[in-house]
């Protein structure tokens, strides 16, 4: 099946078998290697990018039933070489060792920071539920992703709300 | 005059690593595509013990795209060792050929049978299914008590028993302590006790992967490996292939835990089909088949018996242990128990120590290193039985502790087992660990509750732990057996402009070696941590090393790292002196520059450098060149400790559990990155506190792993677990010129008894002494029913129990 899929602000038309997983086709097709794949029960959400402004794991979603989305993945985030406050607060915050989850969790955090601009520790524990992480005992994600909504809230600096205001175009507002 | 710049170690560094990692930059093994390349999917047993009578490929080889199907008989004699295993712990050890392949017989649910080569991964695991295997199903041994019975079914026949090996260490034999039978013979108090260390899965996320290119004068393979180096080696010895033949690149790797320290018939499999067909392939295996063929970790029975004087004062400790190494031998899989050995006598003074494990083949997944690898089981046996001794005397477990520890002033201190702690301050750790958990509120709210007969009860457990880091003296290591040595290897070298690349043999997996090795060249050399670049994972561009493990890293590899800088500033002091025109006793360097004492006359490393490089005017016999190289053979091992604390709820009539806070104090010597160790504790505790209360890798009856996927073996969710309050004491090591002590498993050591003891201890007063791991709500609910009915039905016995642990736990 031909389909269109913009992924990272890029148009892409390709043949592809109607099995093909999302994530397959990002990887394989796209070269999108940055999204990576943890598990074959969509258990771990190694595999999370934005599909329409809204978080999916890729691996349950087929690549044709994302023909004529938009997909924003771990390496379309960064603007003009300035990485999104998420990132950010990844990297200030230690909130990665391997590094392997981390995409995933990144894209969970946007997602789960434009439905709710200021979650508290439970909120942030309970958004992350279907991203598995097996080096950092989560304690510096939740402190990231609570970092970044602060970074992020109107009122915290001119810079913050421009970071902000994009996320929220990109992501929630975004979406339909 | 010099500037005074902030000394790099000890600072919060944000890590250099993380760019890549948090763009999507990442060098998985797995995003990695050659031309022509071919993709390997394995075809698994699906039975746990079976003869092999036929296996037809036929059908498989004329699927769509592929290119070839391979059978263990065609793969297979190539090796004529089989899969290695670097430690065999007694000269009769039992070690049968583990096949790449099997062809004759399959001895696990998970072994490789067959192998399919196809264009695409796709196209290769369809092919799978047109594979038609005939098995003749044999009998199946399971569990440890079952493999050693009489008249058990053998797993591998030809040896006649499922007796791998028996390792014994006593210390009346040793000469490090007294007889153990003396002291079960005369003490006051004699406890014994039982724990089962459940098989666990060390489920790193990225998945294992290799890919193989044969195609240049070097066969060069990419691998999600912990150990570049030892694979290299083992590739050369498994195949007999020439080793300046094979290199050996550990890209990123997304994880280890000791679960990438093996050397896989995968990896073995893909080179002998990538030389055979003279193309690049591709291995990557699915989270389904990491679940059965990546090694397993834990799995023992403790048989645990202590000894005591009625006042508190521990005499004796004897630990029989069976092991389950599994179908077969991992690399380093038989040595585990005995990393063990050393490490049950814990922080404490025993007199008398004996201990003795026996190694058991089952028809399971094999076992291996597992983060802390021996020593998280050890530490849970002396914490659990430390906590029971203390009910059993009627004293505050950490009173217990108290008396028994080694006191500050006694460091150094030779243990029981013959290791010689080099230096700790249990002290210090407890008293900090104790004021930041209010120990005494909650012991006071705890006795609340149970007056109250509160349906949701508290619980406080400890566990005080030290380890042995810094894996290991090489001459350690051959006196237990062990095929090579512990040292590490490091580089330095200084580019002209200045700049300086770092090449290390401890490749890491997210430990932060890039960060942390800038941090100490920085110091040492004067330059920024931004000039700095560390090199690892590669075996031509760091071509010595021992790789990552056992938190050996910067106890071992990071001296290696500060032995080499020493001699770059060796090097370029002659030449100062040469191009200042003085003498070099007249030079002092600091902050990056060579000063002449009492001028400001001064030149730095960074013109060295280009002086050097330039070789215009060089001191006559000098190498034009700042490159040092060193290794780093510790004489010791480093002895992290700390004072665990953990309160949970108990709620009694669901038997949920949950950790209301958990508090630790760890000392790990001087940290090199405050920020690192944080964050390697906490993921330590997540791991350690998941097999108190989550993780369990089972079986059913014939053998079939019913936890084979994230939706069955339960890692914990970040929903799942609390936020940590962690803080530290520093200690330094005597023993390496850092000071530090390496920190990688501690959280995990730690952990696990502190969590069981605190929900034990919230139900004791309802009889209950044990509950075996994970700690499921259905466990500990049946705990506190089968107490309770107990009580009511067997009368005076079980009350009078009651009463007196009552009475205990209450004492405050
Ligand atoms: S790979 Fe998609 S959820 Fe695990
Ligand atoms: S950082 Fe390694 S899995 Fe999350």
């Amino acid at each position: 099946m031909r389909i269109t899929v913009t992924v990272d602000g890029t148009s892409y038309t390709d043949d592809v078998e109607p099995r093909t997983l999302l994530v397959h086709h990002l990887r394989e097709r796209v070269g999108k290697v940055g999204t990576v794949v943890g598990c074959d029960t969509s258990n771990c959400g190694a595999c999370t990018v934005h599909l329409d402004g809204h978080s999916v794991k890729s691996c349950s979603v087929l690549a044709v039933q994302a023909d004529g989305c938009e997909v924003t993945t771990i390496e379309g985030l960064a603007r003009d070489g300035e990485l999104h406050p998420v990132q950010k607060a990844f990297h200030e915050n230690h909130a990665l060792q391997c590094g392997f989850c981390t995409p995933g969790m990144i894209m969970q955090s946007i997602d789960l920071l434009a439905d709710n601009p200021d979650p508290d520790e439970k909120a942030v524990r309970e958004g992350l539920e279907g991203n598995l992480c097996r080096c950092t005992g989560y304690q510096n994600i939740v402190r990231a992703v609570r970092d970044a909504a602060h970074q992020m809230r109107p009122g915290a600096g001119p810079e913050a709300e421009r970071l902000a205001s994009d996320t929220a175009s990109r992501v929630g507002a975004g979406g339909e | 005059m010099t500037s005074t710049i902030e000394p790099e170690v000890g600072k919060s560094r944000r890590r250099k690593e993380d760019e890549r990692l948090i763009t999507g930059r990442t060098r998985w093994t797995d995003n990695l595509t050659l031309p022509g390349m071919l993709h390997l999917a394995v075809l698994r047993s699906p039975f746990a013990h079976a003869k092999i009578v036929s296996i037809d490929v036929t059908e498989a080889k004329s699927a769509p795209g592929v290119v070839a199907v391979y059978t263990g008989k065609d793969l297979d004699p190539e090796s004529a060792i089989g899969m290695p295993c670097a430690w065999p712990i007694t000269p009769d050890m039992k070690s049968p050929r583990r096949p790449i392949l099997a062809s004759d017989t399959v001895n696990f649910a998970g072994e490789g049978v067959a192998v399919v080569v196809a264009r695409t991964a796709a196209e290769a695991q369809d092919a799978l299914e047109a594979i038609d295997v005939d098995y003749d199903e044999l009998p199946v041994v399971l569990g440890l008590e079952n493999a050693l019975a009489e008249g058990a079914p053998l797993v591998h026949e030809e040896l006649g028993t499922n007796q791998n090996a028996v390792w014994v260490f006593d210390s009346a034999g040793a000469g490090t302590g007294s007889d153990v039978e003396d002291a079960i013979a005369n003490s006051e108090v004699v406890l014994k006790r039982r724990f089962r260390q459940q098989r666990l899965v060390p489920a790193f996320m990225e998945p294992r992967a290799c890919v193989v290119d044969p195609t240049g004068s070097q066969l060069v393979m990419w691998s999600a490996t912990q150990v570049p180096h030892i694979l290299k080696t083992m590739t050369a010895a498994t195949l007999g292939l020439p080793e300046h033949k094979v290199r050996v690149i550990a890209p990123d790797v997304g994880g280890g835990f000791g679960g990438k320290i093996a050397v896989l018939p995968e990896e073995m499999m893909s080179t002998l089909i990538a030389q055979r067909l003279g193309k690049p392939v591709k291995w990557t295996e699915s989270r389904s088949e990491t679940m059965v063929a990546a090694h397993h970790g834990r799995d023992q029975i403790q048989d645990l018996t202590i000894t005591a004087n009625r006042d508190g004062t521990v005499t004796g400790l004897k630990v029989e242990l069976l092991a389950d190494m599994g179908a077969y031998l991992g690399l380093v899989g038989p040595g585990v128990p005995i990393l063990g050995a050393f490490m049950f006598n814990a922080i404490y003074k025993f007199p008398a120590y004996h201990f003795a494990c026996t190694n058991v083949f089952t028809n399971t997944t094999l076992t291996d290193a597992y983060r802390g690898a021996g020593r998280p089981e050890a530490t849970f046996g002396i914490e659990r039985i430390m906590d029971e001794l203390a009910v059993e005397l009627g004293m505050d477990p950490m009173e217990l502790r108290e008396k028994n520890w080694i006191k500050h002033e006694e460091f150094p201190f030779t243990t029981v087992a013959g290791l010689t702690y080099d230096s700790g301050n249990y002290e210090a750790a407890t008293a900090k660990a104790k004021e930041l958990f209010d120990y005494d509120g909650l012991r006071r709210e705890q006795k609340e509750r149970r007056e109250s007969g509160d349906s949701v009860q508290l619980g406080i457990g400890i566990s005080t732990f030290t380890e042995m880091c810094g894996l290991a003296p090489s001459r350690v290591l051959g006196s237990l057996d062990y095929a090579a040595g512990g040292w590490e290897h490091a580089e330095i070298r200084v580019l002209p402009t200045g700049k300086i690349e770092v090449i290390t043999g401890a490749s890491a997996h997210g430990q932060g070696h890039e960060t942390a090795w800038s941090q100490i060249v920085a110091d040492k050399l004067g330059v920024p941590f931004e000039d700095i670049e560390v090199i690892h994972g590669d075996t031509q561009s760091s071509h010595k090393g021992m790789d990552t493990y056992g938190s050996r890293s910067l106890v071992v590899g990071g001296i290696a790292v500060v032995k080499a800088a020493d001699k770059v500033l060796a090097k370029a002091k002659p030449i100062a002196a040469h191009l200042m025109e003085c003498a070099e006793d007249d030079l002092e360097f600091e902050a990056g520059k060579f000063s002449v004492k009492g001028t400001d006359s001064a030149t730095s490393i960074q013109d060295i450098a280009w002086a050097v490089f330039s070789a215009h005017n060089l001191p006559d016999g000098v190498e034009p060149s700042l490159d040092s190289a060193d290794t780093f053979d510790p004489e010791n091992f480093s002895f992290p400790h700390g004072t665990h604390l953990c309160a949970a709820e108990v709620d009694t009539e669901t038997g949920r559990v949950r950790l209301r806070s958990y508090v630790c104090v760890d000392d790990v010597g001087v940290a090199v990155n405050p920020l690192i160790v944080e964050g390697q504790v906490h993921g330590g505790l997540a791991q350690g506190i998941a097999q108190a209360l989550f993780e369990e890798a089972v079986h059913d009856e014939g053998g079939t792993l019913t936890t084979g996927t994230f939706a069955d073996y339960l890692l914990p969710s970040a929903a799942d677990l609390p936020s940590f309050t962690t803080d530290r004491t520093e200690t330094p090591s005597t023993t390496n010129p850092l000071g530090a002590k390496g920190v990688g498993e501690a959280g995990t050591i730690a952990s696990t008894p502190a969590v069981v003891n605190a929900v034990i201890d919230a139900v004791r007063h309802f009889g209950v002494d044990d509950i075996e791991m994970p700690l499921t709500p259905m466990r500990v609910w049946h705990a506190i029913q089968h107490q309770t009915a107990a009580e009511g039905g067997l009368g005076s016995e079980a009350g009078g129990g009651l009463g007196s642990i009552d009475a205990t736990g209450g004492a405050q």
